[in-house]
């Protein structure tokens, strides 16, 4: 090492450690801090940002209502990107948990990325809300997981009911994200549930996230002559497999569940999936009057888009979560300044966290935009399912199914 | 039957594609005895370049043969120009150092082109307009072949036949012929060497970039780390068929083609990838030099 470089590398030490010490003046500011994660790119990036508008919403409606302010102090998000990876999820809550010191974090939309974050939650005791993870195992990590959505094996059971009662047909075919829990749960559950209602799975494929050739799995699928085939994936690849499908010559109709979901979905997919349906959390053209009011202040916020129903279940999450940080904050003053982000790490904090977590999970009849959420002594929310079609390039309400 | 045939139509267009991948391999192999491991890269920008002209002309909303073919050449062009960069700024500067410094200079670009995507074209994936409007064609016995695979087979099958002419009968590929045999000797005989060099990136990043704007017109989803894996299969593809023999380099890519949508097919879709380099494993353990290749004793 000649002296000029030595000098340059002493000189790159000292501006790095400059700026840790900048990098740790900040904090031991009084605010209270609500951690965020989500697929802000990646794949599957519309969850992410989906959820991440949605919680926008909500601090919205806390700014508009109280100055954004619980009990005197303001609430800060933070967001953290997990790029769609499992791995990720678990760096960036651990990130969330041990730097930035939040009192509770909501997140994910994919099962897989939940049940990665999930542990870390639970071990530190801070509440995790997931606003759309429908895995069942997700809320059984722990006592501080919940969720505002239905569960896989009733969505399966719904959509396995849709199919045998409402389209009637009895032969169907099932493709699997092999890589995805999600997935993989609610192919179990519909066939449970098709095959007691005397429908017949005539062949199970298989893919990988992120895979992009699906044309030998649907060949396969070609020569089983089945009548509809169940897709159980997320939007990505539901809608390049329903063109390759297409071009393949299979005309059945293709079904799937809430991973359909974006606004991506027909614009991936096109005219291939005329005629499709999935089940989801809520229709768009549900006249319900908070529903009507919600699409209202989202198109006054994002240039006159339609919400999907992931952006709605972050903005319930979002909302509990407020209404129950408040409710602390009247109801026991003195517990709810552990939440303070001055306090963390302190024994005050894990109180205060045991009280909000007691408060969530007493949610009963809370009037969200995706339902009336009531959480069940398994922290997961009931909640009717309903059925979309896919009509003339949009998303048509069909049925209710109710638990 | 008609399911296997339908495997096989999908299997060789396939094929196809990571035979015109493995092609700018071997060639560059051939010439410099370097693997170029940015040239999954360059077919991921080939795609890339054809997304963005094919947006700014328009040939998503009104499919055009003649604007899909716009879309090809400029992919084609803007790769040509890339490969030959990349060849001048990164490879010429350690060419007469040892070949494991050209192999991690070889590995630090296709990291740069990565990431460098990653920065420019965001890491949400974007999805190919349609160009060619799809129609299905039954080849009879439920066996279908649609517009795009027809037009992959098509145009990969001209742009190898093309490349065969060049490199047998023209002066230039006489020249690329010598250069493979010998630098050294080649010069002696008055030919450029470093132009045929650079003759040769430009050939192979076109081919990668039409293989890239192919791929992109069937499977529509493109993102920055698309040419890792292609890229990987279609060096396998290479080996297979002898590194640094033309002809092997199609046959390579025809039988790995075949083998992964079998194993899908037939086996489980999670062997996938894995059947690429089992098939690698196999052809180093029984026939090192590849298929087609010529075993050379190494001189100590």
């Amino acid at each position: 090492m000649t002296s000029r470089t030595r000098l340059r590398s002493g000189f790159g030490l000292v501006l790095g450690l400059a700026l840790v010490a900048a990098g740790c003046g900040g904090a031991a500011k009084d605010e209270l801090v609500v951690g965020e994660y989500g697929s802000l790119t990646g794949n599957d990036a519309d969850f992410g940002q989906s959820t991440k508008r949605g919680m926008e919403l909500a601090l919205d409606q806390l700014v508009a209502q109280k100055q954004g302010k619980i009990g005197g102090l303001k609430v800060r998000v933070v967001v953290e990107d997990d790029q769609g990876k499992p791995e990720e999820a678990a760096t960036v809550v651990q990130k969330l948990v041990n730097q930035d010191r939040v009192l509770a974090v909501i997140g994910e939309v994919a099962s897989g990325r939940s049940l990665a974050a999930a542990p870390i939650c639970q071990e530190a005791g801070v509440p995790m809300i997931s606003p759309s993870s429908t895995n069942p195992k997700v809320t059984e990590v722990g006592d501080y997981i919940f969720r505002m959505c239905f569960i896989d094996p009733f969505q399966g059971t719904v959509m396995a009911k849709f199919t045998a009662q409402n389209l009637a047909l009895k032969k169907v075919a099932i493709l699997t994200d092999n890589k995805n829990a999600y997935s993989v749960g609610l192919t179990q559950f519909y066939k449970e549930s098709f095959e007691a209602l005397g429908g017949q799975i005539v062949t199970e494929q298989s893919y990988g996230s992120g895979d992009t050739d699906f044309r030998s799995q649907l060949t396969a699928i070609k020569a089983k002559g089945p009548q509809a085939i169940y897709l159980p994936g997320y939007y990505t690849e539901a809608g390049l497999i329903a063109r390759q499908a297409r071009e393949l010559g299979i005309q059945v109709p293709i079904l799937g569940g809430d991973g359909w979901e974006s606004d991506q979905l027909i614009g991936i997919g096109g005219t291939a999936l005329e005629g499709c349906y999935y089940s989801n959390h809520f229709a768009a053209d549900n006249p319900d009057p908070r529903l009507q009011e919600f699409l209202k202040t989202y198109a006054a916020k994002y240039a006159g888009q339609e919400p999907n129903a992931i952006v709605g279940l972050a903005y319930d999450a979002g909302v509990v979560l407020f209404q129950c940080m408040d409710k602390l904050a009247t109801q026991s003053p003195e517990v709810f300044k552990g939440l303070s982000s001055s306090r963390a790490g302190s024994p005050e904090r894990k109180a205060a966290c045991k009280q909000l977590r007691d408060l969530i999970a007493a949610t009963t009849n809370f009037p969200g935009v995706t339902g009336n959420i009531t959480l069940d002594a398994n922290r997961n929310a009931s909640k009717p399912a309903v059925v979309l079609e896919i009509k003339g390039g949009k998303k048509v309400y069909n049925t209710t199914i109710n638990p | 039957m008609s399911e296997f045939l339908q495997q096989l139509v999908n299997g060789v267009t396939l094929g196809c594609v990571y035979a015109l991948i493995a092609l700018g391999y071997t060639m560059v192999y051939g010439i410099l005895r370097l693997i170029n491991f940015a040239h999954g890269d360059v077919y991921m920008l080939g795609a890339f370049f054809g997304y963005y002209v094919a947006r700014a002309i328009g040939a998503g909303q009104d499919p055009h043969p003649g604007k899909a073919l716009i879309v090809l050449l400029v992919a084609m062009a803007g790769c040509a120009l890339v490969g030959v960069l990349i060849e001048r700024l990164a490879y010429k500067p350690v060419r007469r150092s040892s070949r494991l410094a050209a192999l991690i200079t070889a590995i630090g670009v296709s990291l740069l082109l990565e990431n460098g995507g990653l920065l420019l074209f965001g890491a949400d994936p974007k999805f190919f307009p349609q160009v060619v409007a799809a129609r299905n064609l039954s080849l009879g016995g439920g066996v279908t072949i649609s517009n795009q695979q027809l037009i992959i087979l098509a145009v990969s099958v001209a742009l190898m036949f093309v490349l065969r002419m060049v490199v047998m009968h023209t002066r230039i590929g006489r020249a690329m012929r010598a250069v493979s045999f010998s630098h050294t000797a080649a010069s002696l005989m008055g030919i450029s060497v470093d132009g045929i060099i650079t003759f040769t990136f430009l050939v192979g990043s076109m081919l990668a970039a039409a293989a890239g704007v192919l791929v992109a017109l069937q499977n529509p989803k493109i993102d920055p780390y698309m040419g890792i894996l292609p890229g990987l299969k279609a060096f396998v593809a290479a080996v297979l068929g002898g590194i640094g023999n033309i002809p092997g380099a199609v046959l390579g890519g025809l039988v790995m083609g075949v083998a992964e949508v079998m194993v899908v097919g037939y086996l489980s879709p999670t062997y996938r990838d894995a059947i690429a380099f089992i098939l690698l494993i196999v052809i180093l353990l029984v026939r090192p030099a590849g298929i087609l290749g010529k075993h050379t004793a190494e001189k100590v």
